[in-house]
């Protein structure tokens, strides 16, 4: 018998309940269980990072995580970061400095990033360090040198925009 | 002002940034079932039984088959085709009946309801195989038993010229096993129609890349219409040669769901992409150059051999043809001599790999030149600039052909760019960065160049489709595949110039084999020369059939018409003007304006075809720092001089070379399929697979070129997919071997820190 469990969590706002069974990977159960598809599968052993998603304000890969450890949990996804049509300022960041290509490994660059600024005085953020934090995960397409700037360049634009509402 | 030549935002980024994209595995099919492939654990053995009655019994599994299930005689054709090599001997079976060769060939397939449970069965299927000896090593495989083919190529006296030289120098270089590795892993989903069994129309998600050709290849395995079979255009993760490839699981999916009735997906873990999918580029070359008094090199050879792995798959000996083929480069070579030999060995069989055959040629070709200027005593760029061809040299005939086209240089200058690329590097302090002034130390600096010519768009067709609806929005239907370099957004800039409307109102579907059953893919760097050109065609088309429509619907001569802003109107007079929308109204059935027995619709097909291939070319230049203690390098600074001819967008061009040169690294420095001696792969997850990561690539520059226009296209553009990576392996290789003063060369790629501390402790020994 599969050792199923009912669990509920929030996912982008949006209250779940669902029965999965012990050993579904959070990864599979947010995309095949709650068709949240945006979070992508490179490499189901925790080191491409394209599943990474926010659970309780920490970034985590979701393919080294049960679904059922998010009981009770908050989770952000991709899908959660526009606002309608409006694409948030990271995401269209990427796209001005051209982060992305076959888009694949993105959704996990993305959530990355969004956990990282919510957790760091971005006031300090170097070059080096956001490559540091970018070498988290690993993409095929860019050369990473896109993806750098965007992150730098979301980080400076917060912090203008703190400054100038202080 | 033409939208060509604008970093236009990419068409494909919102959907892909908010997570919409469709990848394979985000495509489900009501009442779907999961595949699971059985894979050899042995590298080579005879099959004595596979019992699956204990993994059938597993509830939730549906079925399991094996090869005495499927058709007989099913076997993985060639596509590529070159010379008159017979490989039919060497063609991979859909499932391995008697005989299995390397590991991760596929036994046999579960089928059930939950992928989870699948995995689970497939575990179970007893697999008894008598263990045969295994050929690891091509190079030492000697005999005719491994050899599947040999191919030289060629031009020229090349004994005379190396009996007449004044100076001889050879180097041995090994280029290692790596691969594209597509972040995505293989997914496909076929759903049958509701004819069933046998006869059923077949709908196909993630085959993307030459989807026209798999539907027919597949449809002639299943005995189906191929106009039965529709092949969609979904997102790829990643292409890089192998992606979009004809595999055992491309027939063994869509048969299953046809057999079974019922939709089934197979989705791969990376585990069996790393064992499975194809992987490319391992050669070892022997390679000798003749030189005059002067420097000048009076003739070149080469011997190879190419480690193919366990079966000719796809490309046949598409990759070796390749490699001889494009060996002399950019220079003036009398005599040339290339032969191959194409070994089976019991590894995962190979296929292309972004610059299939340039990687490697590049890399042994650049590597002896910097060797020969060590030995001869002069600058290894003047040693360049002595040899290259001249853009009098244009067209130049290599008397060559290879993928059944005649090898001509198109167009360029070659010497001018190598001046330009060398500037730019010392004007970023390249050289200063290299060579700083003071003791080396145990982290010495080096600095290395390198110089190819890449080919791009291969024939022999593609064929676009352009329609204008009636609400005015462009519809472009081309036969390229979107694997992430932009397509979308190229085809649109190109349609949106044709049609001077806003790009805005282009919608580009690319890679589908119902809107466009004539497409020959996207690979080659191909697309935007070939596929761009018919889409150019077909919208230039569109746009004289509305300026002919308009002129009846404003009762004027069509040559007093112009187009503009999505409109068409008379000169001079801003109140006659029609809108294309309601041109393409007019163009309806009943709308009006239409001759008797004209067609409808405001759309056209157009076909472009090309003899031979436009050659693109480009300079790497690398800094790097090599601690001679861990072996480690570092890449600190690297520079891209490409000509492309016409960048239709610049953005995009400047992103493949980029992406291209943190590819090349990888395979410079850290990415290889390695295997025991009883053949078992060493690389089969991302923690020994290193792909780089951040850390590992520098920021690159780049110097993008518009200097020599293709004449081979009326937009004059030459492929950018390959520039990237193709002297990557040859520029790091120069400047570790500058970094530790070598005499000789570095002997093998990739410089892992193993390798390199040997070469660190020869130049010690030396010393």
């Amino acid at each position: 018998m599969k050792d199923m469990h009912a669990i509920t969590l929030r996912v982008n706002g949006r209250d779940h309940e669902l029965v999965v069974e012990a050993r579904r990977t959070l990864a599979d159960m947010l995309r095949h269980d709650l068709g949240y598809t945006g979070t992508h599968l490179g490499c189901e052993h925790g080191i491409c990072g394209a599943c990474t998603v926010i659970l309780n304000d920490a970034p985590v890969r979701a393919c080294l995580i049960f679904g059922v450890q998010a009981d009770g949990a908050e989770v952000r996804t991709v899908e959660g970061l526009a606002d309608g049509e409006q694409l948030s300022d990271l995401q269209q960041s990427f796209s001005d400095h051209h982060a992305l290509q076959c888009g694949f490994c993105t959704p996990g660059f993305l959530m990355l990033a969004e956990a990282y600024f919510a957790d760091t005085d971005t006031a300090a953020l170097t070059e080096a360090r956001v490559r540091e934090l970018v070498a988290a995960n690993l993409c095929r397409c860019t050369g990473y040198q896109g993806i750098v700037e965007a992150v730098l360049a979301t980080a400076r634009a917060r912090e203008d925009a703190k400054d100038d509402s202080s | 002002m033409s939208v060509i030549g604008t970093r236009l935002p990419r068409k494909e980024d919102p959907r892909l940034l908010r997570g919409r994209g469709r990848f394979g595995d985000d495509i489900s099919a009501p009442g779907q079932l999961w595949a699971r492939i059985v894979r050899s654990p042995t590298a080579h053995g005879q099959v004595r039984g596979l019992d699956v009655t204990e993994a059938a019994s597993v509830p939730g599994i549906k079925n399991i088959i094996t090869a005495k299930d499927l058709p007989p005689g099913l076997v993985i054709p060639v596509r590529l085709a070159v010379g008159s090599a017979d490989l039919s001997p060497y063609l991979q079976p859909v499932l391995a009946a008697d005989m299995v060769r390397y590991v991760g060939e596929p036994l046999a397939v579960v089928i059930g309801d939950d992928p989870y449970v699948c995995e689970d069965a497939a575990e179970l299927v007893d697999i008894d195989i008598a263990d045969l000896p295994v050929v690891i090593d091509a190079v030492g495989a000697g005999d005719d038993e491994n050899t599947a083919a040999e191919l030289t190529l060629g031009y020229g006296d090349t004994d005379a010229a190396f009996a007449g030289a004044r100076h001889v120098v050879s180097i041995e270089l090994a280029i290692g096993r790596h691969t594209g590795v597509p972040l995505e892993p293989r997914c496909l989903l076929a759903v049958p129609g509701p004819e069933n069994p046998g006869r059923a129309e077949l709908d196909i998600f993630g085959m993307t890349k030459v989807p026209v050709f798999n539907r027919d290849l597949l449809a002639g395995m299943l005995g189906l219409d191929e106009a039965l079979i529709h092949v969609h255009a979904i997102d790829a993760g990643g292409g890089f040669g192998i992606r979009g490839e004809f595999y055992p699981e491309d027939f063994l999916i869509p048969w299953l769901a046809i057999t079974l009735g019922r939709p089934v997906k197979w989705a791969e873990d990376r585990a069996e992409h790393l064992m499975a999918a194809n992987h490319s580029r391992q050669q070892h070359h022997r390679i000798a150059a003749a030189f005059d008094h002067d420097g000048r090199i009076t003739g070149l050879r080469d011997d190879i051999v190419h480690d193919n792995g366990a079966y000719c798959r796809t490309h046949g000996v598409a990759v070796p043809e390749l490699t001889v083929a494009m060996l002399p480069g950019p220079y003036r070579i009398p005599a040339y001599r290339g032969r191959v030999r194409v070994v089976l060995t019991n590894k995962t069989p190979c296929g292309t790999y972004r610059a299939p055959g340039r990687f490697e040629g590049t890399s042994a070709r650049e590597h002896l030149l910097d060797v020969a200027a060590t030995q001869l005593g002069i600058d290894p760029i003047v040693l360049r600039e002595r040899n290259l061809l001249t853009k009098d040299d244009m067209p130049h005939h290599r008397h060559i052909s290879t993928l059944g086209t005649d090898l001509v240089l198109d167009t360029g200058d070659y010497p001018a760019l190598l001046v330009a690329a060398v500037k730019e590097a010392e004007r970023l302090g390249y050289r200063a960065e290299a060579h700083p002034i003071g003791p080396a130390g145990p982290k010495p600096r080096g600095f290395g160049l390198a110089m190819f010519v890449e080919k791009s768009g291969l024939g022999p067709q593609e064929t676009a489709d352009v329609a204008v609806s009636k609400s005015g929005t462009v519809h472009v239907f081309s036969g390229g595949t979107s694997v992430g370099q932009g397509i979308e957004t190229v085809l649109t800039q190109i349609a949106a110039d044709a049609l001077g409307v806003d790009p805005q109102v282009v919608r580009v579907v690319a890679g589908d084999t119902a809107a466009q059953p004539f497409g020959a893919g996207s690979w080659a760097s191909r697309s935007t020369v070939v596929g761009g050109t018919a889409v150019h065609q077909a919208a230039t088309a569109v746009r004289e059939r509305a300026v002919q429509l308009a002129a009846r619907m404003l009762e004027t001569a069509e040559a007093d018409l112009e187009v503009r802003d999505g409109s068409i109107g008379v000169r001079g007079d801003p109140n006659a003007r029609v809108t294309l929308a309601a041109v393409a109204r007019a163009a309806e059935p009943a709308g009006g304006y239409l001759t008797a027995g004209e067609p409808a619709g405001l759309s056209a097909r157009r076909r472009f075809e090309v003899a031979r291939m436009t050659y693109p070319y480009g300079v790497h230049a690398a800094v790097v720092e090599v601690d001679a203690g861990t072996g480690r390098v570092r890449v600190l600074r690297y520079l891209v001089a490409y000509e492309v001819g016409r960048a239709i967008n610049p953005m995009l061009v400047e992103g493949q070379l980029i992406g291209g040169v943190a590819q090349g690294i990888g395979g410079a420095l850290f990415e290889e399929f390695s295997y025991d001696d009883a053949g078992q792969p060493q690389a089969i997850t991302f923690i020994e697979y290193r792909m780089p990561t951040a850390a590992e690539i520098p920021p690159v520059d780049v110097l993008l070129a518009q200097d020599s226009p293709s004449p081979g296209n009326p937009l004059g553009v030459m492929g950018a997919g390959e520039g990237g990576v193709n002297a990557v392996g040859a520029a790091v290789a120069n400047a570790v071997r500058d970094a530790l003063g070598l005499a000789g060369g570095v002997g093998q790629l990739p410089l892992t820190p193993a390798r390199v501390r040997a070469l660190a402790g020869r130049t010690e020994g030396e010393a």
